[in-house]
């Protein structure tokens, strides 16, 4: 009895918790259903093990924020190497950097987030700029301003993916991303000669 | 382009994203906890995380009713739940007579695909991830259950298996309004 009178709060605190973050999850998915019911999905787990792993590195003790995104980034690096090894197997080697870059928004965004960078800028000296209009792990929170600063930890992975692919093809960088609107982020990738 | 062919294949390549994550935050995880029961017990909580969600989406996107009987369970779980998210259906076997426990047997595990335990982690299962994604998952549809890896290819068995028992009911756990 007493068991029960405990379980009942904290489960519907959590799913009050849950509806907030995923208002726009089921809906998302009914669009997609016809697409995909039947075929596996590891794309659902991948988010969800993102999240998690954002979470957890967040909440470890005796660990500031910027400690926390290092450790995200670094994850992504790891990932991002092996990634870009397995992808690249069969290709063609790259000619110039330029075609390195829209390998990193074309196929690899794709392959990753499901769908392209919307809009990539350089300046020609090894400076890359990397639009998402609507950055995947973002798209799910409300486009409310009042989160832009929390968001910033949802982003350390992704830069390390990208950081990690580039090493992969023989190329060191400096990956950083900015959001200033949601669910819009921009990625500034530097090339390191 | 010869090099545009190679990345049609999404499907399993997102697979590959998830294995290849889910590695770097296992490494991660030893790296920053002293013991492999540490390990086991983050990653199953996280798995429970992961469950309590996952069972959303699940039901959103499949029409699966309410189970009658926990045979009926192993049964979703496996044909349906495992084959959504990971794209494989374990083996449901070993029933125990009370009908109150069964084993997963995983041919091919997805979490582990190109992993190999170094020497010294004797103490580490791999995959507990997915024993918290079964517990989470089972407890928002008002089922607690235990369970636990007790083979796994990875320690050298010859295969890997969870074994889940059904604990109880959760009777009261539906929020004021549902249902």
């Amino acid at each position: 009895m007493h068991q029960h009178s405990i379980v009942a709060p904290i489960v519907r605190f959590r799913f009050v918790n849950f509806l907030f973050i995923f208002s726009n999850f089921t809906r998302s998915i009914n669009k997609n259903k016809n697409k995909s019911s039947t075929m596996a999905d590891a794309e659902t787990m991948f988010d969800l093990l993102q999240m998690e792993i954002v979470k957890f590195t967040h909440s470890s003790k005796n660990i500031g924020k910027n400690e926390a995104n290092t450790k995200l980034e670094q994850m992504g690096y790891r990932v991002g190497q092996s990634l870009v090894e397995k992808l690249t197997k069969d290709a063609a080697r790259f000619n110039n950097e330029l075609d390195m870059m829209k390998f990193i928004c074309k196929d690899f965004w794709i392959m990753v987030y499901g769908k392209q960078i919307d809009n990539l800028r350089t300046n020609h000296q090894g400076v890359y700029v990397l639009n998402d209009n609507s950055f995947k792990l973002l798209n799910r929170i409300t486009t409310n301003r009042q989160f832009v600063s929390e968001c910033q930890k949802y982003v350390a992975f992704p830069c390390g993916l990208v950081r990690g692919a580039l090493a992969g093809v023989g190329v060191s960088s400096f990956v950083s991303a900015d959001i200033k609107e949601m669910p819009l982020v921009k990625f500034q990738v530097e090339i390191q000669r | 382009m010869s090099k545009q062919a190679s990345f049609r294949d999404n499907k399993k390549v997102s697979g590959e994203l998830f294995t290849l994550t889910y590695g770097a935050l296992v490494s991660q995880l030893v790296k920053d906890y002293e013991s492999d029961e540490d390990v086991n017990r983050q990653l199953e909580r996280m798995g429970y995380n992961i469950g309590v969600r996952l069972i959303e989406d699940f039901l959103a996107r499949s029409n699966t009713g309410r189970c009658n009987d926990f045979r009926e369970t192993a049964d979703v779980i496996s044909k349906q739940g495992f084959k959504t998210f990971l794209g494989i259906t374990p083996q449901v076997t070993n029933w125990n007579a009370a009908g109150d426990e069964f084993s997963l047997i995983f041919e091919s595990n997805p979490l582990a695909e190109f992993v190999e335990l170094p020497e010294g982690h004797s103490n580490l299962w791999y995959s507990s991830l997915l024993v918290g994604v079964i517990k989470g998952a089972l407890e928002m549809v008002q089922m607690e259950v235990d369970a636990a890896f007790v083979q796994d290819v990875l320690r050298g068995d010859t295969q890997t298996e969870m074994r889940v028992r059904f604990i109880k009911k959760l009777e009261d756990a539906v929020p004021v309004g549902e249902e």
